[in-house]
Formats: structure tokens, C-alpha cells, sequence
């Protein structure tokens, strides 16, 4: 049975989505649930994509034919709509990198090299969650064993939340920066931002917050989530890969030093020294990806265009339909909130002693394509004792059909190795 | 038609019944992971002289690497190396062949039912974990590695 959400016409918008009605060469029609990893492209970004590079091609900031120029407006332009997009206080502080993992190794670099106030060094504390992705793991340990800082994090409850019962033993006065996920990819957990961001402020420390699994399906606003960073990655929210954002106070983009070098964030250089350009530019070393940024605004054209809480709302009623129906299904177990409360729209689980593989294969063969494994949450796994997850997680084009072929397409799993 | 390809009745007897299973005594201890999914292996092989008397191991993942380590045990146990090193490179082959290749009966006997996988990039490397593993441990027992104790 389909409904289509209150305010969200789902089969006009499956129709703007080429692959969606890909048929696969098993001849299945293709049932798309591995959001999380990644989104599809509606044809207004591949047109994007396409008239920019048959029209508009040319290199950014460094040329005065009308070509340089029109591609430097569009690559600007899109910085205004992300701006606009999350509420920036202004369109200099936004930062495009190539994907999330890169805007938050951007952080993690700025803060180590920084002066103080921000240097994080050996007396320094750095907070993170066990329910982060590896990309916002690894930045820190790789901070942390470079400096001497120590890195603490939040634990996590039974059913898939922080645990926050200790959070002013693990922020304290040693605290520089805490930094965790807003929506997490594996258990789908949206997190209390206020009570970590008061903590964090009340002890003087940075709070960045990886945003990947919010931005493509929420309203973001990142002056009501009082953040210093918020990174996120464009092509979970529609738009190509090889485009992501970190978003920065204006004052600390200003007075954290460069990451990486190159032409485009410099202002004059000579061979003893040089000075640098103003943030956002300071941040982009090299060409960026032109195209891929063009992409990223048309996609969030599209998304302003749907309407970020009328995606929001058809994720809800889907991840509540899709909890109540998995929990239907014997010997399933959801890893992560078992109701649609505070929680995003992927949806990890095990399947008796199935391996998550086996479970991903068979469903392949029926079209469903999820995602299988640690998804780069590997501290969640063994958090859980398990050795990977099975998940499938839903986006502004997912339907109750998907979810009922899903369904049956797990009981099919469990008749295949039972 | 395609699954059955892949999940042979030989691949699932294996997994919901694996020879030689479990972690004993051995000359060399390795463990290898496969990032990509999770699956890991614990692995130990015991020689004498030139025969490789045990290969035991323990490990958790999906069906294909699970099979794939019980047909490396019936295979390689009681073999003398120099065959078994045959056996491992020819296993290799097959599941390099990407579906190109049905294996040799007569060398590789139950392993020739992953053929099948070997056309799904994604799960070569689950069969392919522990004898990877193996190849490794053994390497670890000539240059006579001590061995871990038994966690
Ligand atoms: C929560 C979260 N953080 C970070 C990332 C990393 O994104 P990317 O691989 O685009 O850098 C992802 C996506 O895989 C994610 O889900």
C-alpha cells in the first residue's frame, strides 16, 4: 500500500530520480535503501552539472574572460545557497572542502596548529562519542597523539543513546573541544545538541558537530545549535560526490591558522613568506571542485524547493512504519532506538546469526540494495557484540512499498538459511 | 538462480557445520580482518617437519568466509606443504577468475563450489580471508615466529 506523506508527492519526486526506476540486470526493479551511504541525483543536479561544464567551465578567482567569471559566480552562488541553507550569519563562513571527512580533518589540523586560546597540546582534552563515524574518530586520535591531548568520550545506553550521566567528569576545565555527531549513520540516534553544547560553553570548549546525517534530512540551522564547526557532506544530500562543507564562526576562521597550502588561499607570497586570503578562501587551497559545489547548490534547490520539514516529516512516518514492520519480523534485532523519536531514518539491525552479508546478498538478488557491515562505526559494533549490522535507511523519495519489499524480502533471508 | 550460484549446497554445509573449527595448539597465530565488512579470523598452523599437521581457527563473518575456512581445513590438513601452497594458489585462481574459471575437481575437490563467488567482487575477499590468513601464518611458522598464547 502507498501513501504518499501529508505534503510530500513521493511518485513525482521518484520521477526526477533516473535510477529510481533502474531495472536491474536480474531484472528486479531496483529498491534503493542505502541512503546513508549515499544519496541519488535528481536530473536538476545532472542538468546543473551538465550546463555548467557545456557552458560555464573555467577556472575560479583567476581570470577576467567572461567564462572565469561566470563560472566564479556560480561556484559563489553556491556558496549563498548553502549559507542560506543553515543559517549561516554569513556567506564567509562557509568553507567547501571535498566531503565531511576532510572538513572535520580541516578542524582537527586548525586546532593543532593553532595559538592559544584554541592549541590543543598535551594538557588539553578532546571529547568525542562512541557512536561517531571513523571520520570523526580518526581526525582526533591522529590530534591527540600528535599533541599529547587525551581523548575522552561519551559511552552509550542499551538502546542506542548517549550516555550523558557523567558528561562533567568527561567535559571539564581540560576540555578544548567536543566534538560529535548530530545524527548518527549506524544507530540513526538524533543527539541532545543543548546539553553537551551548555556543558561545553560552560567550560570555555569548541563543539563541533558532524551534521552528514542531518543536513540532507533536516531543517540545520547552526546559529540554534550554538556550534563553533559544523561539517557536512554533499552528496548524502543529493548532490555530487567530491563536495563537502565545514561551516565555522566567523572569528575563529579568522584566527585559526591554514591547513593546507596552494594558490587560491594566499594573498601575497614570496619566497621567504607569505600572507594569506581571508576565510573562506584561506581554507581552499588549490581549484576546488567548481562543479561539484555547482551541484551542491542546485541540489539544495531542490531540497529548499521540497521543503526540508516536509522531508522531515515523510522520514518520520516512514521510520515508523519501517520500525513497527521490522520488529514484526522473528529474531530481528534493531541496533539503535526502537521508536521514531528523536531518531533519523536509518535503520541497523541484526537478523538472527545471519551475517549481515548473507542478509545484503540475498536481498540484492530481490533488488533491495542496503548496506552491510560496521559502516564505519566499528567502536558501535563492538559496543553491541556484534560483528556488523544490517541497514536500511530512507530518504524524501522512500516509500511504505520499499519497506513492505524489505520485509518480505528478510523473511525470504530467513527461509534461505533457516 | 543467480544466489544459487553463489550459496551452493557445499557452502552452506560447510557454514552451518565447519571442520575443524576452534583454536589448538600451533606454530604460528595470525589475525586478519577484512575492514570492509567486519569479518575476522583467528588463525594458527602446526607443522612437522615438512607436513602441516593443524590448521586450526576460530573467527567470526559471513557464510562464504566461514565455509571457506572449513574446506582450507579438510583441504590442507595432512598435506606437505609444497601441495598445500598448490592447493592455496589454485584457490587463488579461482576466485581471481571473476566467474571465468570452474577450478580443477581433482586439486581443489569442495573448494571448486565457490566458483560462483567468485563473480561478486564484494565477497572474494571473504573467501579469500583465511586462506590469506594461512598463507601468512605459515610464512609467521617457517621463519619460526613464537606463538601468542591462547586468548
Ligand atoms: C555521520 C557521518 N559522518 C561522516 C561521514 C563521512 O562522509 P564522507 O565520507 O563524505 O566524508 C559519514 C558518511 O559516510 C557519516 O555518515
Amino acid at each position: 500500500m502507498i501513501h504518499t506523506s501529508r505534503t510530500l508527492d513521493v511518485d513525482a519526486i521518484r520521477k526526477d530520480f533516473p535510477v529510481l526506476s533502474r531495472i536491474l540486470p536480474n531484472g528486479k526493479p531496483l529498491i534503493y535503501l542505502d541512503n546513508a551511504a549515499t544519496s541519488q541525483k535528481p536530473k536538476q543536479v545532472l542538468d546543473a552539472l551538465t550546463a555548467y561544464y557545456e557552458l560555464h567551465n573555467a577556472n575560479v578567482h583567476r581570470g577576467v574572460h567572461t567564462l572565469a567569471e561566470e563560472a566564479t559566480a556560480l561556484y559563489e552562488g553556491a556558496r549563498d545557497a548553502v549559507a542560506s541553507f543553515i543559517n549561516a550569519p554569513s556567506r564567509d563562513e562557509v568553507v567547501f572542502t571535498k566531503n565531511a571527512s576532510e572538513s572535520l580533518n580541516l578542524v582537527a589540523n586548525m586546532l593543532g596548529w593553532a595559538d592559544e586560546p584554541y592549541k590543543v597540546d598535551a594538557d588539553s582534552e578532546i571529547v568525542i562519542t562512541e557512536m561517531e563515524h571513523h571520520s570523526n574518530i580518526v581526525p582526533w586520535q591522529l590530534l591527540a597523539q600528535r599533541t599529547g591531548a587525551k581523548l575522552k568520550w561519551f559511552g552509550l545506553t542499551d538502546d542506542g543513546r548517549l550516555d550523558l550521566s557523567h558528561i562533567d567528569e568527561i567535559i571539564t576545565e581540560k576540555t578544548k573541544v567536543v566534538s560529535f555527531v548530530l545524527v548518527s549513520n549506524i544507530l540513526g540516534t538524533v543527539n541532545p545538541v543543548e546539553a553537551i553544547v551548555r556543558r561545553a560553553q560552560d567550560v570555555g570548549a569548541l563543539v563541533v558537530i558532524d551534521a552528514s546525517q542531518a543536513a540532507p534530512h533536516m531543517v540545520l540551522d547552526v546559529q540554534a545549535l550554538e556550534a563553533d564547526f559544523v561539517a557536512f557532506t554533499g552528496h548524502k544530500m543529493l548532490a555530487p560526490t567530491g563536495i563537502g562543507v565545514l561551516w565555522g564562526r566567523q572569528e575563529l576562521l579568522e584566527d585559526l591558522p591554514p591547513f593546507l597550502g596552494g594558490g587560491e588561499m594566499i594573498e601575497t607570497v614570496s619566497m621567504q613568506s607569505s600572507t594569506y586570503a581571508p576565510a573562506p578562501h584561506k581554507f581552499e587551497a588549490g581549484t576546488p571542485p567548481i562543479a561539484q559545489a555547482v551541484g551542491l547548490g542546485a541540489a539544495i534547490e531542490y531540497l529548499n524547493g521540497v521543503g526540508m520539514d516536509a522531508i522531515a516529516a515523510h522520514e518520520h512516518a516512514i521510520t515508523e512504519y519501517a520500525l513497527q514492520r521490522l520488529q514484526e519480523v522473528p529474531d530481528l534485532r534493531i541496533i539503535g532506538p526502537t521508536t521514531a523519536e528523536d531518531r533519523g531514518a536509518a535503520i541497523s539491525f541484526t537478523l538472527g546469526d545471519i551475517h549481515p552479508h548473507d542478509v545484503g546478498q540475498v536481498l540484492d538478488e530481490q533488488g533491495i540494495a542496503v548496506r552491510v557491515g560496521h559502516h564505519c562505526a566499528r567502536p558501535v559494533c563492538l559496543r553491541y557484540g556484534i560483528p556488523a549490522t544490517t541497514r536500511a535507511s530512507f530518504y524524501l523519495y522512500s516509500t511504505e512499498a520499499e519497506v513492505d519489499a524489505l520485509i518480505d524480502g528478510l523473511h525470504h533471508v530467513r527461509a534461505f538459511f533457516g | 538462480m543467480k544466489l544459487d550460484s553463489m550459496y551452493q549446497d557445499i557452502i552452506l554445509d560447510h557454514y552451518k557445520h565447519p571442520h575443524g573449527r576452534g583454536l589448538r595448539d600451533g606454530d604460528a597465530e595470525v589475525h586478519h580482518v577484512n575492514p570492509t565488512c567486519g569479518d575476522e579470523i583467528t588463525l594458527r598452523v602446526k607443522l612437522d617437519g615438512n607436513v602441516l599437521t593443524d590448521v586450526s581457527y576460530e573467527g567470526q563473518g559471513c557464510s562464504i568466509s566461514q565455509a571457506s575456512a572449513s574446506v582450507l581445513n579438510d583441504l590442507l590438513v595432512g598435506k606437505e606443504l609444497g601441495e598445500a601452497q598448490q592447493i592455496q594458489e589454485a584457490f587463488l585462481e579461482l576466485m581471481q577468475s571473476k566467474g571465468q574459471l570452474e577450478g580443477d575437481e581433482e586439486v581443489l575437490e569442495d573448494a571448486i563450489a565457490f566458483a560462483g563467488v567468485s563473480k561478486y567482487p564484494a565477497r572474494v575477499k571473504c573467501a579469500l580471508l583465511s586462506w590469506m590468513a594461512w598463507k601468512d601464518a605459515t610464512a609467521q611458522a617457517l621463519a619460526g615466529a613464537p606463538v601468542k598464547e591462547s586468548a
